[in-house]
């Protein structure tokens, strides 16, 4: 280990922020990073607030019985970050891990990530781009308090040592870091900080299990959904049934004739517009909801529909698109006579998150100032939105980042669309905290779904069964298009979200040519755990293996060959994995087949094989063997988690029932018994993860184990029936 | 609006309540004991499983006129109950959850399971577990968990 992080061993502050280190109230230490901004938003909230009040700007705080709370700048939904960031600061600081509280960090500048300048969780960058920062505050941390007691000993700070919370002196002094804290509050903090070798990693590179267990297996933590405030009402909203419709008219006698109901009224909405009604509670304003007779204007709206649009998508992917990448002569495919070319159409429905915790915001509106909660991806555009609805400054709303039952990008949206509605409603009920709760069957027909996609790829294949050309066209609707994300995303009429994991292949495909269409369709889209990945993963590991197979080859022998030479850590992964699942691949029982694919995405590279069998008409996944190198794995017991449950929830577009499907202009599914994740019989019996070692810099572990799975249980399934699976969902085996 | 008497983890409870209201929402909004989820309002994701008169119960759609005095048992009771503790420290021990909002319901389907079978089989455990979501998919660990659960159930009896 080393390159990455021993070269970063000296490093200097940014000149717009700087580390303070200060006593708190009661006696412990507080150390906060400043920006020079002013951050109103940090102040203290006015009295009388029923919400916690922060520290401003805190990352760290070292209470006087020695627990240390540590400030997380990152949504937790699952990924694990309110764990692994702790550990950095923890690790540097050495810190007592036991007395480690991990917290969510309210919105404010000083929790952006240091490089996107947004407060966010996205594109598996969390340990990425926060991994220095996290380890620069523990060892700010731990040079103040060497410093206290170096000063209260009388001598000089490279003779102490720290562990667990304590530091030694030099004549077998020990304090605990609770009680330097007012001292160490005094002290200067130094601007250049030495951070360990990672040889002297203590915490880091061990398994750690997560710190939100208990509270999640005992029912009292408390997601967004689960917030109950004095005086508070809930809102739902009945929102058109065709996208962007708006209301004619409505007759609400019967809703409002029940007990509890507050108020119905028409909202605007992001697209079109939608009736609210808030009660007392959910229940009532869900059943109220229900007796509402609404009069939609369908007349100008678009109605998209699913068959009608697969039509107008594979006549597009015959022609070509705007150019994502072009190498060698684009036309070499047309040289090649059809005995030498595979030509393929793959389509993919239109996929909807459906987190489990269904989408929820809560706002009070108190005049000059406003208070928000929700578990958000983007905290900082979702606080702006709010702002905005409300005519106040984004630094006049407190926001409060709420754990997350689940996202896989549902609560990164680029309009704030649930932000907007919940401050919406709540504007009218000044002083009162308004929960807005989108139900489950909102959630599944309400759009920001994955885009339906179609790829059409011809391949021109050489006599010696390797690809020569290479024509693929990608068909979907641009995520990014007319958002704030359009400039960073889209290039030369591109979407970068679409063609991603196809355009930066690493297979050295000669006469490479891949161009996209990104037709405008009336159905809102968002990005989907892995983005394009998830679709182009499976067109490119299917193909290949399909090469494979004709040029009778051994799958992984093959993509070896194919791998470009510098593409070196997916070499790593595909090694490894062939190391580690040799011995069953070569024992496998009749009727069962192995299946292999490989990826690299979000700076991740992963392999994977797969034993599958065929039971009752759909795929068997008795074992999953991954290997997976992510530079330094932080914590590679969350690493192994995040892999093993990524690549069922990567089984989502396999799902016989994993489709949202539109019927002139209405979502056909409404609830799990439409559109239905992967449930326990139909994830993998087992799946054992290895971690290549590594001292590189870390990348992500959210997004990378969704790609591989679907293409690798796909390439098994054709070696079972020799049929091709090229669209999806798999509604028959 | 009618009242109703409820035997909520031992305790007496009395609501009043629209008789079609689910127990679920009675749990979460007038008692609110919140650790009870909803994910589907339709018995098709078990975020919101119970224990009614000991059976695993989907509590989103019973209306609660039906559960009368039928004792309800749920997520906050199971640190204190025998099987409950040893299924959460199975839990815990082997990092089940991610985002951890399905798990109350994975525990409430589990504890049932492991009093009506105490050494259940891989089947027994997908018959039984087969409609509680888990939209992170850690169904590995959850399996993991429950064998290991049953281990222990098995130990501390032969004690």
């Amino acid at each position: 280990m080393s390159a990455a992080t021993s070269a970063a061993n000296q490093l200097l502050l940014d000149r717009r922020t700087f580390v303070r280190v200060s006593a708190t109230l009661a006696g412990g230490l507080m150390v906060s990073l400043h920006l020079d901004l002013p951050l109103l938003a940090q102040e203290a909230n006015a009295a009388g607030s029923q919400s916690k009040v922060y520290p401003p700007n805190a990352f760290v705080e070292i209470r006087p019985d020695g627990k240390l709370v540590i400030q997380v700048n990152r949504l937790e939904f699952g990924q694990g970050i309110q764990t692994a960031l702790p550990m950095l600061l923890a690790e540097e600081m050495d810190a007592d891990w036991s007395q480690v509280i991990a917290e969510l960090a309210p919105a404010a500048d000083v929790y952006k990530d240091p490089i996107y300048a947004l407060q966010m969780v996205g594109s598996s960058l969390s340990i990425a781009n926060s991994f220095q920062q996290y380890r620069e505050l523990g060892a700010r941390t731990r040079a103040v308090l060497v410093a206290a007691a170096a000063q209260r000993w009388n001598v000089s700070p490279e003779q102490c040592r720290t562990e667990a919370s304590v530091v030694h002196g030099p004549g077998g002094q020990a304090a605990r870091y609770a009680e330097l804290a007012e001292a160490a509050a005094k002290q200067a903090v130094p601007a250049t900080v030495s951070l360990k070798d990672p040889s002297r990693f203590r915490l880091v590179g061990r398994r750690v299990r997560r710190l939100d267990s208990r509270s999640k297996c005992d029912g009292s933590l408390r997601f967004g959904l689960d917030l109950d405030l004095p005086g508070m009402k809930t809102a739902v909203v009945a929102r058109p049934p065709v996208f962007g419709a708006g209301v004619k008219g409505f007759e609400d006698n019967e809703a409002r004739r029940i007990s509890g109901v507050h108020d119905v009224f028409a909202i605007p909405l992001i697209r079109g517009t939608g009736v609210a009604v808030v009660a007392d509670r959910f229940w009532t304003a869900k059943q109220a909801r229900g007796r509402l007779a609404i009069d939609w204007d369908l007349a100008t709206v678009e109605r998209a529909d699913t068959a009608r649009l697969l039509t107008r998508y594979r006549g597009l992917a015959r022609m070509p698109g705007k150019v994502a990448t072009s190498r060698g002569d684009k036309m070499k495919i047309d040289s090649f006579p059809a005995s030498d070319r595979i030509v393929a159409e793959y389509d993919f429905p239109y996929l909807a998150h459906t987190p489990m915790e269904p989408l929820n915001t809560t706002v009070r509106f108190d005049g000059d100032r406003a208070e928000a909660w929700a578990g958000s991806q983007f905290q900082t555009t979702d606080q702006a939105a709010i702002a905005e609805v409300l005519g106040l400054k984004p630094e006049q709303v407190t926001f409060h980042t709420m754990m997350a039952g689940g996202g896989f990008g549902r609560r990164a949206t680029l309009d704030s669309h649930v932000a907007r509605e919940a401050a919406t409603i709540a504007k009218r009920f000044r002083g009162t905290p308004v929960k807005l709760v989108w139900s489950r069957e909102d959630d599944v027909q309400g759009g920001y779904y994955r885009p339906m996609h179609v790829h059409r790829v011809e391949i021109g294949v050489g006599p010696d069964g390797m690809p020569l050309a290479w024509r693929h066209v990608i068909v979907g609707q641009s995520i990014t298009a007319g958002t704030a994300f359009e400039s960073l995303e889209v290039k030369d009429g591109v979407d970068s979200t679409a063609v991603e994991g196809t355009v930066d292949t690493r297979y050295d495909i000669p006469n490479f040519h891949v161009s996209a269409h990104h037709p405008t369709v009336n159905v809102p889209v968002l990005w989907w755990r892995s983005v394009g990945h998830g679709h182009s993963a499976f067109v490119m590991e299917t193909l290949v293996d399909e090469l494979a197979t004709r040029a009778q080859a051994d799958p992984i022998a093959y993509r070896r060959k194919l791998l470009k030479a510098d593409a070196k850590r997916l070499r790593a992964a595909l090694d490894l994995m062939d190391e580690k699942s040799a011995a069953w691949r070569t024992t496998l029982p009749p009727g069962h087949a192995a299946g292999i694919a490989c990826h690299e995405g979000f700076g991740t590279t992963v392999a994977c094989a797969v034993d599958v069998s065929i039971a009752g008409g759909r795929p068997r996944i008795h074992r999953v063997t991954v290997a997976v190198d992510l530079g330094v794995a932080v914590n590679p017991l969350g690493v192994e988690s995040q892999f093993q449950a990524g690549v069922a929830f990567g089984l989502s577009q396999l799902m016989a029932k994993g489709a949202i499907t539109l019927k002139d202009g209405r979502v056909e599914q409404r609830n799990f018994d439409g559109y239905t994740p992967p449930y326990i019989v139909d994830a993998p019996l087992a799946v054992d993860v290895h971690i290549v070692p590594s001292g590189e810099a870390p990348s992500g572990c959210g997004e990378p184990p969704v790609p591989v799975i679907s293409p690798a249980v796909v390439n098994a399934l054709t070696r079972l029936t020799g049929r091709r699976y090229r669209s999806l969902p798999l509604v028959t085996v | 609006m009618a009242s109703f008497r409820l035997n909520v983890n031992g305790q007496p409870k009395v609501v009043a309540v629209d008789p079609a209201t689910p127990l679920l929402w009675v749990l979460r909004e007038e008692l609110k004991m919140t650790g009870t989820k909803y994910g589907c309002g339709i018995a098709a994701c078990g975020a919101c499983t119970v224990h009614l008169d000991g059976i695993a119960t989907r509590s989103c759609v019973v209306p609660i006129s039906l559960v009368v005095a039928r004792p309800i048992l749920t997520i906050e009771a199971m640190a204190e109950d025998p099987v409950g503790r040893v299924v959460q420290d199975a839990w815990v021990e082997h990092d089940v959850v991610q985002c951890g909002y399905c798990q109350s319901g994975q525990i409430m389907s589990t504890v049932a399971l492991l009093k009506a079978m105490p050494k259940p089989a891989d089947s027994d455990i997908e018959e039984s577990m087969g409609g509680n979501l888990c939209r992170c998919a850690t169904y590995v660990r959850i399996r993991a968990a429950i064998r290991s659960a049953s281990q222990q159930l098995e130990e501390h009896k032969k004690r």
